[in-house]
C-alpha cells in the first residue's frame, strides 16, 4: 500500500516544460472498501495491544490519578488549596475551563462545517476530533463544578426550591447562558460523534471473533443494517445534525467570551471578543487535533488515509485562525489607546510591561509571529515540527486566557485592592490532572472504537465511484 | 438466520424468506436493482445493502423520500417555545426589578431561546432517524449479510418473494457480473 508522497505535488504538465502544482491525495491510491476496512477495524479488534498504547495510557492513567488526589484534597479541604484570591477570584479554574471549551471546538467544526462545504479530507480526521470535542468539553465541565468547593452543595444552591435565598436562574446572566451553551454543544457533539459512529459498530459487529464484542457492537449498532434507506435517511440526519451544529460552533464560544465581555472590567469590555474567542478556539482546536493526528498516524501506520493532504489543510487553518487571533491582539492595543479610556490604556501597558509582562510577549511570539512559519511549504512538509509547533499553538492559547484573565483582575479600577496572582501547585496539579484525563479517555477511545470514520472513508476510495459506462 | 447457497431450481412453495445476491461494486448492484424493476417490482419491494452510502448509484436513492426535516423544525419548535415559556414565567414569577428596566425582554432571553430551539431540534432529528430507520418494519427489514461489511459486497434483494416468482427472480440477480446468488 502506498505511504505519504509529499512530493506528489508535483505533476509535470504534458509538454514537460513547467509544473504544475496539486495537492497529496486525500487517501492514497490502491485502497479498496475491504483494504480501509480492514486496515482501521484492525486497531480495535486485534487482540494483541501494542506496547506502546500500554506506555502512553500508564502515563496519562497517572496524571489521571493525580487528578483524583487533588480533587479529594479539594472536597476535603476546600478551593483555599487554590491560588485565587480578592482581587483575582478568577483564575486556573477559568483560565482551564475556556482553555478546554476551546479545544473542543475543533471537532465539531470539523465534522459540521466542512460537511457543509463538502471537503472530503474532513473523513480521516473527523472521528477523532469530535471524540477530543467530547473528551474536552468533559475536562472543562469539571472546573465549573469543583470551583463551587462542594459540589454537592451546589445542587441546593443551584435549584432554586426552597427559594429561599430569593435566587432564580438569571437568565439575562452570561453565567447561565454558558452553561446552557456549553451543555447544549456537549449534548449535540455527543450525538453527533454516536450517530456518526452507528455505521462503524455494525462493521465490527459483524467483523469481532468475540461473542462480547458482538453483543457489545450489536446493541451499539442499534440494528444497523446499511439499506439504501438507512442511509438515505442517514445522510438527511448527518446533514441536519452538521446544519444545526454550526451555529452552536460558533455560538459556544462566543457566548463563553460574554462571561468577560458582559462585564465592565478593562481588557474584557470589548465588542471584539466574540470572533476573536472562536477563531483562537477554532486555533487551538485544530493545534490540539494536530497534536494527537501526528502520532495517531506515526504508531498505527495511518499514513494512507491521515495524508499530507490533512497536515497541509490543517497548517492552513491554523495559519488563517492564528492570523484572526493575532488582529484580536492588535485590536485590543489599538482601542486601548484609541478609545483614550485612562483605564484601557493602563491595562494594555500593565500587559505589555506589568508584572506578567513575561507571558504576554511569549503569547505574542507563539500566537503571532511563530504561526507564520505556517507560510512555508518546507514548514508545511515537516510533521514532526508541526507537532512540536502545535504543542507551542496549545501552550500559547493557554497563555492568552492567563492574561486576559489575570492581568484583568490583578489591577482593576481601584489600586488599593491590587494584587499578584500566583498559581498553588494544586492548580497546576488540578491542571495537568485535567490533561490525564482527556489523554486517558484518548487512549481508551482509539483502543475500543474505530479513530477513524471507516464507512465514510470508504465513500472516497474509487470502488464507490461511477466508472466511465456504468451508469445504470 | 444462515443465508444457504441456493441447490439448482427452486421448488414452488418451498418457502424462502429472502432471494438476494451479493455483487462486488455498485455498477453490478445497479444491474440486479434495474433487472427486478424490469420484473415489475417497485423500489419499496427491493432491498439494497451496502456498507457505505452510494449516492453515485442510482439505486443509492431508494427510500428517499422524508419529513425529517418538517420534524427537526417541529422540535426545534417545541424548544423555542419550552425556552420562551421557561424564561418567561420564571423572569414573571421570580421578578427583579432592575432600574425600572422590563421584567422580561427579547434581547437577553435570545441565547436561551437559541440553545434550546437547536437541542429540540437536534433532538427530534435523532429520535426520527432511529424510529424511521432503524426500528424495523414487522415481517421487513431483516434482509442482511454479513459479508457486505466484512467483505465490501453490495447486497440486492427481495424479501417475502411471491413464491412463482422467485425462479425469476434468482435468474435476474445472478446475471450481473460477479453475483453471488443466496437465499434465506
Amino acid at each position: 500500500m502506498a505511504t505519504e508522497h509529499p512530493h506528489d505535488r508535483l505533476a509535470h504538465v504534458s509538454d514537460g516544460s513547467a509544473a504544475l502544482r496539486v495537492s497529496p491525495p486525500v487517501i492514497a491510491p490502491g485502497h479498496t472498501f475491504e483494504s480501509v476496512t480492514d486496515k482501521i477495524s484492525g486497531i480495535v479488534l486485534t487482540k494483541r495491544t501494542p506496547i506502546g498504547w500500554f506506555f502512553g495510557f500508564a502515563i496519562a492513567f497517572a496524571f489521571l490519578m493525580l487528578l483524583n488526589l487533588t480533587i479529594g484534597h479539594l472536597l476535603m479541604t476546600g478551593i483555599g488549596i487554590w491560588g485565587n484570591n480578592v482581587p483575582v477570584g478568577w483564575a486556573f479554574d477559568i483560565i482551564n475551563f475556556v482553555w478546554w471549551i476551546g479545544i473542543g471546538h475543533a471537532g465539531t467544526l470539523i465534522s459540521a462545517i466542512l460537511l457543509l462545504f463538502r471537503q472530503q479530507w474532513r473523513t480521516s480526521i473527523n472521528r477523532f476530533a469530535e471524540a477530543m470535542t467530547l473528551f474536552a468539553v468533559a475536562c472543562a465541565a469539571m472546573f465549573p463544578l469543583l470551583h463551587t468547593g462542594r459540589p454537592w452543595l451546589a445542587a441546593y444552591w443551584l435549584f432554586p426550591y426552597p427559594n429561599t435565598m430569593g435566587l432564580w436562574p438569571q437568565f439575562r446572566s452570561p453565567l447561565i447562558w454558558d452553561v446552557f451553551a456549553v451543555s447544549t454543544y456537549f449534548t449535540v457533539s455527543l450525538l453527533f460523534w454516536f450517530t456518526g459512529l452507528v455505521p462503524d459498530m455494525a462493521t465490527l459487529r459483524d467483523r469481532a471473533q468475540s461473542k462480547a464484542a458482538r453483543v457489545v457492537f450489536g446493541v451499539l449498532s442499534l440494528g444497523w443494517r446499511g439499506s439504501a434507506k438507512h442511509w438515505q435517511r442517514y445522510e438527511m440526519a448527518y446533514l441536519l445534525l452538521a446544519g444545526i451544529s454550526t451555529p452552536l460552533v460558533l455560538s459556544v464560544h462566543s457566548v463563553v467570551s460574554f462571561d468577560f465581555a458582559i462585564s465592565v472590567l478593562p481588557g474584557w469590555h470589548a465588542t471584539i471578543f466574540p470572533p476573536y474567542f472562536v477563531a483562537g478556539a477554532i486555533y487551538s482546536g485544530f493545534a490540539m487535533v494536530m497534536t494527537l493526528a501526528v502520532p495517531l498516524r506515526k504508531f498505527y501506520h495511518l499514513e494512507d488515509f491521515i495524508t499530507m493532504r490533512h497536515i497541509h489543510n490543517m497548517t492552513k487553518v491554523m495559519l488563517v485562525t492564528g492570523m484572526i487571533v493575532a488582529y484580536g491582539y492588535a485590536n485590543e492595543a489599538f482601542f486601548a489607546w484609541y478609545s483614550a479610556n485612562p483605564y484601557e490604556g493602563y491595562m494594555m501597558m500593565n500587559r505589555m510591561t506589568g508584572p506578567y509582562a513575561v507571558f504576554y510577549w511569549s503569547l505574542i511570539a507563539i500566537n503571532a509571529a511563530m504561526i507564520q512559519l505556517f507560510w512555508f511549504r518546507r514548514v508545511r512538509d515537516n510533521v514532526a515540527l508541526l507537532f512540536v509547533l502545535s504543542l507551542f499553538v496549545n501552550v500559547g492559547m493557554w497563555l492568552e486566557r492567563f492574561i486576559i484573565i489575570v492581568t484583568s483582575l490583578h489591577r482593576d479600577f481601584l489600586p488599593s485592592s491590587w494584587d499578584m496572582y500566583a498559581p498553588t501547585r494544586w492548580d497546576f496539579a488540578m491542571f495537568t490532572g485535567t490533561i490525564g484525563l482527556f489523554l486517558s479517555l484518548f487512549f481508551l477511545f482509539i483502543r475500543l472504537l474505530p479513530a477513524l470514520a471507516m464507512f465514510e472513508l470508504r465513500t472516497i476510495v474509487p470502488q464507490a465511484k461511477v466508472q466511465a459506462g456504468h451508469h445504470g | 438466520m444462515t443465508p444457504r447457497e441456493p441447490r439448482g431450481q427452486p421448488e414452488q412453495g418451498r418457502g424462502l424468506k429472502a432471494v438476494y445476491a451479493l455483487y462486488p461494486d455498485g455498477a453490478s448492484a445497479q444491474q440486479a436493482v434495474n433487472r427486478l424493476r424490469a420484473l415489475g417490482l417497485q423500489d419499496r419491494d427491493i432491498t439494497v445493502v451496502s456498507a457505505q452510502p452510494m449516492e453515485d448509484y442510482e439505486f443509492g436513492h431508494i427510500g428517499k423520500k422524508t419529513y425529517m426535516w418538517w420534524i427537526a423544525c417541529l422540535g426545534g419548535l417545541i424548544g423555542m417555545a419550552t425556552a420562551f415559556g421557561l424564561a418567561y414565567l420564571a423572569e414573571y414569577s421570580w421578578a427583579i426589578n432592575v432600574g425600572g428596566l422590563p421584567i422580561w425582554a427579547w434581547w437577553p432571553n435570545l441565547i436561551i431561546i437559541f440553545e434550546l430551539t437547536m437541542l429540540g431540534a437536534i433532538a427530534a432529528t435523532v429520535i426520527t432517524l432511529v424510529v424511521t430507520a432503524l426500528i424495523p418494519e414487522r415481517g421487513r427489514g431483516f434482509l442482511y449479510d454479513p459479508e457486505v461489511t466484512t467483505e465490501g459486497q453490495v447486497l440486492v434483494g427481495v424479501e417475502n418473494p411471491a413464491q412463482d416468482r422467485v425462479s425469476s427472480f434468482e435468474r435476474e440477480l445472478s446475471a450481473p457480473p460477479g453475483a453471488r446468488l443466496k437465499t434465506l
